[in-house]
């Protein structure tokens, strides 16, 4: 960490080349010979894995941009081509939109790590600081990264936090028209945050390596809390260090691979499945998971000028944490009452980001009140008012000396961070809509498939029912014959395709013209452009159905959305599309309809501009299936399910490989960490 | 070294490194593929049809497949004589006329318009051999599309195509 390397090269081309660029001895004196301490338990390990996530989302974030199109018409569309149309593109996309999920789970283990052992405190205060840059700039890469796919919520996300900076006065207006490059959020806004998304992974690993020189200079914390005082303190960094983070880095892989493999829509919103629309806001928007916490301390403030400040403080005051935590004691293992505070502070955090997601209403808001109060009087009253009160307990001599204590905590610890950060995950919606009936699906669960059968009935009902109104338009005909589909036969798909009319042009004497569809045509759109489908359904659009089935869903409530992170339970879309096809009922007496609409108990606000569109018998099934409105809404439902998510045979299937890869890997790695720790106890 | 002694560790190192390069080779794998052509510019590069009917003689016109000009030339009977009357085993890449169109259909070339030298696109009825001429580097074909002069080192490639009647090709 300091001083001459010991490194020695043996070859003679090694030590010329040491003479004069000494990068070897740079690379053994920070990760082989570097003494850590002893003691490092596994929360140690995230600083590793957060810089193999920064390497995920940079080599993902890469690919992703050879296919991408940062244009308000085409972004949409571009990432719908990466999910279905590039090799392994579902794959590469779910690895970075989860993987900032990851990055932030890490990253919050990583930060209350440090404040539950000190780990800011003198001499490592710009060790700190250089953290909390990180973290600010993982904030915006995050922020900017999430409205790069042009959905509602990419949108609306950029809409409502480049508003945040309105609240300056006097020049507040100008500078939010100066963040859009325009009078509102638009293409020079989408255009430049590309730009800086692709810039700023960049400047944290920029700030990444500094980070890691000052850790060098310092020398790691401890869970003791206490300096290395001799060589017995200490242990080098390979083999030690090493396999212990390799370890904890492929159980950690292991957590990521459930959710790019078998939930990988998660932790995103079904709303960011619809394209952008400036004139129509969600009913309910929230931020990602990870910023939950500081939304709800931004909404607690009935001032937008205050409100928009407590947001920014609450992430600036961590960085000056060194100062206002007065106690010399860094491990709170040590600290009998900040220990109990740093719990209550984890809560406050927790419980925050559980009110993020809620609706700013009622209850809401004054828990969200009390809360935020509580999470800065932690920082400028609890901390440091502690150091003079606190009386902490006795302090080993030396880390060799301590005997490690409190994993029951550590598991604690992981417990609450893991339950509450995945509570975030899914907002609640104002409830006043009815829970869709569970449907038993072929394609649920790990080893779900489509029923092909199915998928072909499904596309009849499309065919024969659907498409005179909704358009497919991210699906090309071909699809229908593509592995892991309704699996039509080339010579079928031909001549499916050929009954579509498709146009084409202009042609050598400069007119359109109507043809045959060819298999590489997409679905032929029912209407010319919105104006015609909205004039023949009475003034309502009907959606384009190619990912309806992921941009619909219904909200399951605490405690089933953590559950069904664990069972996997993700068809909340395909259940609320069953429910709405078969939920057309006669309207409650006091229930006042609008003209043309018709009743349905699940679509929201009950008023459909549908009307019921199964009924008994209408289409005809040839392989003995019983021929009802019931049997049909579920297997078009199935057919939408393929459209939204060609791919998902293959995403399970390469998850179940990748599944036990990682577990076999972990397996072995873990063995080679006893057995390395295990020498060292001999010899200890 | 305790009870398990070397060789168990040496196994454990040696399968851990193992599976770890499995893994890193199988995470290349998507990572490379991905820089394939995807399945939507597969499919648009399906076979396409074209009417030879409007081309008089004398004439050329190109088409686009999979992204690459295709030159059809409907040749006179001079053009057909000139890339015959040539011994075939002078040539820089020898071929004869025959071999390059398709038995019935004489009058026909069908050639990708893209030199061989370095993939610029030659000019139609140019140059010293009345063929095509590559302006960016000099190279002269002939009316056969065989190289005669200059840096390129093979004949204008040929594309599949088939004749579906005496007026309508399929290239692809």
């Amino acid at each position: 960490m300091s001083g001459q390397s010991t490194y020695q090269p043996r070859s003679r081309f090694m030590q010329w080349m040491e003479a004069r660029l000494p990068v070897m001895g740079l690379v053994h004196s920070s990760f082989v010979a570097y003494p850590t301490p002893r003691n490092l338990n596994y929360w140690w390990t995230f600083g590793g894995i957060l810089s193999f996530m920064l390497v995920v989302q940079i080599v993902t974030g890469i690919v992703l941009v050879m296919h991408f199109t940062p244009h308000v018409d085409m972004a949409f569309n571009s990432v719908e081509h990466i999910m279905r149309d590039v090799n392994y593109g579902w794959l590469l996309r779910y690895l970075h939109s989860n993987g900032a999920s990851m990055f932030f789970l890490a990253c919050y283990i990583h930060m209350f790590r440090g404040m539950y052992y000190g780990s800011y405190k003198e001499p490592r205060e710009v060790l700190w600081i250089l953290g909390v840059i990180i973290y600010l700039l993982m904030m915006a890469t995050g922020f900017m990264g999430y409205v790069l796919p042009w959905g509602q919520m990419s949108f609306w996300a950029a809409t409502v936090i480049t508003n945040l900076f309105s609240a300056i006065p006097i020049v507040g207006d100008p500078v939010v028209t100066w963040l859009w490059g325009g009078y509102a959020v638009g293409n020079p806004t989408l255009q430049r945050f590309f730009s800086l998304h692709y810039l700023l992974p960049f400047a944290i690993a920029g700030v990444v390596v500094l980070h890691v020189w000052a850790l060098h200079v310092v020398g790691q914390n401890n869970p003791t809390g206490i300096e290395p005082t001799s060589d017995k303190d200490t242990l080098p960094f390979t083999p030690y260090a090493t396999v212990k983070d390799a370890f904890f880095l492929a159980m950690f892989a292991i957590v990521f691979a459930w959710f790019v493999f078998y939930i990988p829509n998660y932790l995103g919103h079904p709303d960011n499945y619809i394209p952008a629309n400036p004139g129509v806001t969600p009913v309910h928007i929230v931020p990602e998971w990870y910023y939950l916490p500081f939304y709800a301390i931004l909404r607690a403030i009935p001032n937008k000028l205050l409100g928009v400040i407590a947001l920014f403080s609450s992430i600036a005051i961590l960085a000056f944490l060194p100062w206002l935590d007065t106690s010399r004691v860094k491990s709170a293992n040590y600290r009998p009452l900040y220990r109990q505070f740093f719990w209550l502070f984890v809560i406050v955090c927790v419980g925050l980001g559980w009110l993020g997601s809620k609706p700013a209403e009622g209850g809401y808001v004054i828990a969200s009140r009390l809360l935020t109060a509580w999470y800065f009087l932690h920082f400028i009253v609890v901390l440091p008012l502690l150091g003079f009160i606190e009386k902490p307990r006795a302090l080993p001599m030396s880390i060799s000396e301590s005997v490690l204590k409190g994993k029951g905590a550590a598991a604690l610890l992981a417990a609450i961070v893991l339950a509450g950060l995945a509570g975030f995950a899914r907002p609640a919606t104002a409830a006043e809509q009815v829970a869709p009936p569970r449907v038993n699906w072929s394609f649920a669960g790990p080893f779900g498939n489509y029923d092909r059968a199915q998928l072909q009935r499904g596309f009849k009902i499309y065919r024969e029912i659907c498409q005179s109104c909704h358009s497919l338009s991210l699906l090309s005909l071909r699809n229908l014959g593509e592995t892991g589909g309704p699996d039509f036969s080339p010579p079928q798909v031909a001549s499916i395709a050929a009954e579509y009319k498709v146009k084409d042009g202009p042609n050598d004497q400069g007119e359109m013209f109507e043809r045959a569809g060819r298999p590489a045509d997409r679905f032929p759109a029912p209407f010319p452009n919105e104006q015609a489908a909205r004039a023949a359904n009475g003034g309502a659009l009907p959606p384009d159905l190619s990912v309806i089935a992921k941009a619909r869903g219904y909200e399951r409530g605490f405690p089933w959305f953590v559950i069904d992170a664990v069972t996997q339970f993700q068809e909340h879309g395909p259940d609320y599309i069953v429910a709405v096809l078969t939920g057309y009922a006669d309207p409650p007496a006091n229930f006042k309809l609008a003209a043309g609409a018709a009743y349905n108990r699940y679509f929201p606000g009950n008023a459909i501009g549908m009307p019921k569109p199964l009924s008994d018998g209408i289409v005809t099934y040839t392989d003995g299936t019983p021929q009802t409105a019931d049997q049909y809404a579920k297997d078009v439902t199935a057919f939408l399910m393929w459209a939204a998510e060609p791919h998902l045979e293959a995403r399970k299937r390469i998850g179940f490989q990748t599944m036990i890869f990682l577990i076999v890997l972990a397996g072995l790695l873990y063995f080679i960490k006893k057995k390395v720790w295990s020498h060292l106890h001999d010899h200890a | 070294m305790s009870s398990a002694g070397p060789t168990r560790r040496d196994f454990l190192f040696v399968a851990t490194g193992a599976v770890g390069a499995i893994g890193a080779a199988a995470t290349l794998v998507p990572l490379i593929a991905q820089m394939n052509p995807d399945s939507s510019t597969v499919a648009a590069g399906a076979p396409i049809e074209v009417d030879l009917a409007p081309i008089t003689q004398g004439q050329a016109i190109k088409v686009f497949w999979r992204g690459k000009p295709i030159y059809i030339e409907h040749r006179s009977k001079s053009e057909i004589e000139a890339a015959r009357n040539v011994d075939v085993a002078s040539l820089p890449d020898p071929q004869a006329d025959q071999a390059r169109v398709k038995a019935g259909h004489d009058q026909w070339l069908v050639v990708i318009g893209i030199c061989t030298h370095l993939g610029c696109i030659p000019i139609a009825r140019q140059g010293d051999f009345g063929g095509f001429f590559c302006p960016c580097h000099g190279s002269h074909y002939d009316t056969s599309g065989r190289i005669r002069q200059g840096p390129a080192p093979a004949n204008l490639a040929i594309p599949p195509y088939a004749f579906l009647s005496d007026s309508k090709i399929r290239i692809g």
